[in-house]
């Protein structure tokens, strides 16, 4: 609480809030593995950070589960796979599982219902593997954060190892309310989650990890403590509950004491960090050679008749995954992909669930915050709850008086759209999409900027061209006049000869 | 007689004022105004005319003046707008300012007779094609001006929004009145 | 399918905290001192504090009105009948109708409205009115009644107390006095010293509340109950009050033990007059005081000082209202200066050094 103080005694935890975690229903049911198989699957080219795959299949092609449906592009890119086997049916753009829906390239997959994998190949001792093969199968099983980040996992390995960090922090906190997906992992799958964390040590060759699991889940530590009692490099540690405790830098800082400087990566101060569910999906890479294919999705929301845990295969429509668990259209007043702190609200059900998808929300108007917008009492708590140390007050008065360059002065840049100010808010103001606005509104004024600069350079390359043409031409014209001079002197000449 | 002498005398004088003109047009210049080039950096640069101005320059040196107000240039819109009485510290009426639409120039290939008259008048040569053949927009150089659906004889130019996609579109601005109401 | 047409992003749950539900809390934490007072002074308080609190509605309702916007959502926020109520309390009980509704007009149309409403005002609002109407009647805004409560033989009755709020009070002597601090400003003009002016000073009632003073200032224990109460429900932050309070325990103390007979004791200045009051609820107004933790122990330890300056060294016996609106004045600088340090950045807002390995 002590903002203004941290001189002091840097916090180790900062700001934040208390949200209801509202976990209840879908935390203490096992996870649903028998999901009926959709009929179409619609696999968008683009589930993460970088450039989008590029597909290599073609239409009416037939593929198996876990065939390489798209390749990766570059240095910060992923391949994608198919979910299930069946026929290639398209390859087009469908509206893409964002708040405008808009269109992006996808492939439509249509299951043959036998959901037949690739044949795999048999994988021996990974730790015989170098550490550089780690991070290449990792890579090539399309493998991205599944916190919701969808970083290309492989390169952050590699970034590990060439930064050579000594710590590796799991990211078990799962703080944000209504997401169970990690803690039941943690429960059901600890084994596998801590065999994928000793294959990520080795794949970055270092010799600590710390797996952070928030105090709310007694159950999912237990477990994973016991999964990794053989293994002395990791420890498993309990932190106090507190939305975000899973920001990477709010986290590195209450496990580490260290603080990640603005425009720095975390392995640039020794720390990397990776989610439950990544773990979990490096291990079936390595150990079975499975690239990434399903996840595990919490439906949850008061509308949701049976809400749930379930694993489905990527590129299932919402619409679908909310037909399983008996959701009511009626009572839904909005849908979230993802938490409903930093989730955005979708339209419609008919987008498909990607890489980044860890939970959708069928959220009824009761349990919605109102947007009945009251104008600011400046009561500073939005100031106080702020991990990053912003002043949401002061840049969201800015942006309202359309002083863009002064909120960006303030620290408009480094927020990271966590929510806390916007679920604290007394007077319902939507913080987070004045933010959101800002930082597009300036993005989009440095682009007419640089367009602007374009224009003149055109307009003055045009003039060159036009002055070019005219030189030219003077020039050919000078040489006809000369030319005919020529020839007239030369004619002269000879009529005075022949004369 | 008095002709020649006349004559004489105004070339002479006429000489000598252009001698003087020159003199001073070296010795005396005038170095523009930097924040003129402030402003005219801050522009679109597109000569479009709409300001009532001839170019981009005029207008900005008169903004410089003070004899234009700040929301003259309609492709900026408000943000320009905004922009422009920062940097002067004027007054901001923001009542009248249409925000621009983003458009850029189309050929309907069906139509187009290869006359090259919008080629010749573009002023970021966003238009390729030679004479005879079909002429098309390359959209990242249009800065939509409308000269070349203006001079267009078959009407086959036409502006068309630009489209909006995933990689351009932006959060709205939540609306509030000052007492907080939101408008629907 | 079902279909929500606009974006929605950022936190879609809340805190369910209301700016109403603050303004209720915050009026429940007053309750008791005021209805202490009320019983205190008898009808012509009750009188002038509903005359008071209302105007400060209607003159809310009139602003909104002028502005062109519905007004039933702007008053059903709490906010006006707060103002009015807080300045309410620091009226002199028996003051006749007119003071309750200048103040108030001055309150909301001056110290409010002018500025663009809620949350824009520079100046707390309240007490621009209090310090306004001191100056400009000083009078009717010294005269502080005996304590006549309610239903006891010797106070007014309801017809006396009608006749008191609308026409005036005659026979002043019979019925007024002065409050311990202002006493004790006479005397000592007059050269006497401490222990001879407080013979009958008794810590006790003045702590319960049994003593002259404003409308709903005079219960110590009353108000000390209200705002800790009101800082645990977390509507109000303890760095003001705490260091409001200690800046003038520690100055008073200071001057007390170096020289008792001409300095008043800490006890004295807690248990006198506003102190609580504003260290509660007049200084901690979101609107006017700073953002982070730190400015608001500054503008506390401010406050504190220079309530202490004009009680001790001023011409007048109460000095809260002028400290409260001096340090809003500095509020806007002291958020320049003391801000929160953005993860990642220094206190100067450049990125951190990376620790060399």
């Amino acid at each position: 609480m002590l903002n203004g103080l941290s001189w002091l005694n840097p916090p180790r935890i900062r700001g934040g809030v208390h949200a209801e975690e509202r976990k209840a229903n879908t935390a203490a049911q096992p996870i649903v593995t028998d999901f009926p198989l959709p009929k179409k699957l619609y696999i968008p080219l683009q589930q993460h950070v970088g450039k989008p795959a590029e597909p290599l299949i073609r239409v009416g092609e037939t593929v198996l589960k876990g065939q390489l449906l798209a390749y990766s592009q570059g240095m910060i890119s992923a391949p994608v796979h198919a979910p299930s086997s069946g026929i290639i049916l398209d390859v087009n753009d469908y509206p893409a599982p964002h708040p405008s829906a808009l269109p992006i390239r996808m492939i439509v997959l249509e299951t043959d219902g036998k959901d037949q994998w690739l044949e795999l190949p048999e994988m021996g001792d990974p730790f015989q593997l170098s550490p550089e093969n780690i991070s290449l199968r990792v890579g090539a099983a399309g493998i991205v954060g599944l916190g919701g980040a969808t970083f290309p996992t492989a390169v952050k390995l590699n970034m590990g190892r060439e930064n050579h960090i000594d710590t590796l922090i799991i990211n078990g906190a799962e703080c944000e309310p209504y997401l169970s997906c990690d803690d039941r992992q943690m429960q059901e799958r600890s084994e596998q989650i801590i065999d994928g964390v000793r294959l990520m040590l080795h794949g970055m060759e270092t010799q600590h990890a710390v797996v952070a699991i928030e105090d709310n889940k007694t159950n999912a530590f237990y477990t994973m403590a016991a999964a990794a009692r053989h293994f002395p490099a990791i420890k498993v540690i309990q932190i106090p509950t507190r939305y975000p405790m899973g920001w990477d830098r709010q986290l590195i800082r209450y496990v580490t004491g260290r603080e990640v400087p603005v425009g720095c990566r975390s392995s640039e101060i020794g720390v990397t960090i990776h989610n439950v569910g990544t773990a979990y999906a490096t291990h079936k890479a390595i150990r079975h050679g499975q690239p990434l294919v399903s996840r595990v999705i919490t439906v949850s929301g008061g509308a949701v008749g049976k809400p749930m845990n379930v694993e489905v295969p990527l590129g299932t429509l919402i619409g679908e995954l909310f037909a399983f668990c008996g959701v009511d259209a009626a009572q839904t007043a909005r849908i979230v992909m993802g938490g409903p702190m930093m989730g955005d609200s979708l339209p419609h059900t008919g987008l498909p669930t990607v890489k980044a998808t860890s939970g959708v929300l069928a959220l009824t108007q009761a349990e919605l915050k109102s947007t009945d917008e009251q104008p600011c009492i400046r009561c500073a708590s939005c100031l106080t709850v702020c991990p990053a140390g912003l002043r949401p007050v002061d840049m969201a008065n800015h942006i309202k008086a359309n002083q863009l360059d002064a909120a960006v002065d303030i620290g408009l840049k480094d927020c990271i759209s966590c929510g806390c100010c916007s679920y604290i808010c007394p007077s319902n103001i939507p913080l987070v999409q004045y933010f959101k606005y800002a930082s597009g509104e300036v993005a989009a004024r440095q682009q007419a900027q640089h367009k602007s600069e374009q224009t003149k350079k055109l307009m003055a390359a045009r003039q060159m061209r036009l002055e070019r043409i005219a030189q030219q031409q003077l020039e050919e014209e000078q040489a006809r006049i000369a030319a005919k001079k020529e020839r007239e002197r030369l004619q002269a000449e000879q009529e005075t000869a022949a004369s | 007689m008095y002709v020649l002498y006349a004559i004489i005398s105004l070339t002479g004088l006429g000489l000598l004022l252009g001698l003087l003109l020159g003199v001073a047009g070296k010795y005396l210049k005038v170095e523009s105004n930097p924040v003129v080039d402030e402003i005219e950096a801050l522009m679109p640069g597109s000569q479009c005319g709409q300001c009532g101005f001839p170019g981009c320059r005029p207008a900005a040196e008169a903004l410089a003046e003070g004899k234009a107000p700040a929301t003259l240039c309609p492709p900026g819109g408000s943000a320009l707008a905004e922009q422009i009485a920062a940097l002067l510290g004027m007054e901001l009426d923001l009542k009248d300012v249409q925000e621009p639409e983003a458009l850029v120039a189309k050929v309907s290939e069906g139509t187009c007779t290869g006359c090259t008259r919008c080629f010749k008048v573009c002023p970021t040569d966003a238009i390729v094609g030679a004479p005879k053949q079909i002429h098309a927009v390359v959209a990242d150089a249009c800065i939509a001006c409308k000269r070349c659906v203006e001079v267009c004889p078959t009407e086959c130019l036409q502006m068309h929004p630009i489209e909006v996609t995933l990689r351009n579109w932006r959060w709205a601005k939540p609306r509030t009145t000052m007492l907080g109401e939101v408008p629907c | 399918m079902i279909t929500y047409h606009k974006p929605a992003s950022g936190a879609h749950v809340g805190a369910n905290k209301s700016v109403s539900q603050i303004m209720g809390q915050v009026m429940l934490a007053i309750t008791p001192a005021t209805a202490f007072g009320l019983v205190c002074f008898g009808w012509p308080a009750i009188f002038l504090f509903l005359i008071t609190v209302t105007s400060a509605v209607l003159f809310e309702a009139f602003c909104i009105r002028l502005k062109g916007r519905p007004v039933k959502p702007v008053i059903m926020d709490g906010s006006a009948l707060l103002t009015g109520w807080l300045l309410a309390m620091t009226l002199p009980p028996w003051a006749p109708w007119w003071i309750g509704v200048t103040g108030s007009g001055l309150a909301i149309i001056l110290g409010k409205q002018v500025y663009g409403g809620l949350g824009q005002n520079l100046f707390n609002p309240a007490m621009l009115a209090r310090v306004a109407l001191l100056i400009s009647f000083p009078i009717e805004m010294t005269t502080w009644a005996n304590v006549s409560p309610l239903f006891f033989a010797h106070s007014p009755s309801f017809a006396e107390s009608w006749q008191i709020t609308f026409s005036g009070l005659q026979n002043l002597d019979a019925y007024t006095g002065a409050t311990t601090l202002g006493y004790i400003k006479t005397e000592f003009s007059q050269n006497h010293i401490l222990p001879d002016i407080l013979q009958d000073y008794s810590a006790l009632q003045n702590f319960i509340g049994w003593t002259r003073g404003s409308l709903g200032e005079t219960s110590t224990l009353l108000l000390g109950l209200g705002g800790v109460w009101l800082i645990r429900q977390k509507i109000i932050q303890w760095q003001i009050p705490v260091s409001l309070l200690a800046t003038v325990v520690v100055l008073s103390t200071t001057f007390h033990l170096l020289d008792s007979d001409h300095y008043v004791s800490p006890f004295l200045h807690l248990n006198s007059g506003s102190m609580l009051c504003v260290a509660f609820f007049i200084a901690t107004d979101y609107v006017t005081s700073p953002n982070t933790s730190a400015g608001q122990c500054v503008f506390g330890a401010g406050c504190g000082l220079l309530i202490f300056v004009i009680r001790t060294w001023g011409a007048y016996p109460e000095g809260a209202g002028f400290a409260v609106l001096l340090m809003n004045s500095a509020t806007p600088l002291i958020d320049y200066y003391i801000k929160p340090r953005i993860y990642g950045r220094d206190r100067q807002g450049k990125p951190l050094e990376i620790p060399k390995p």
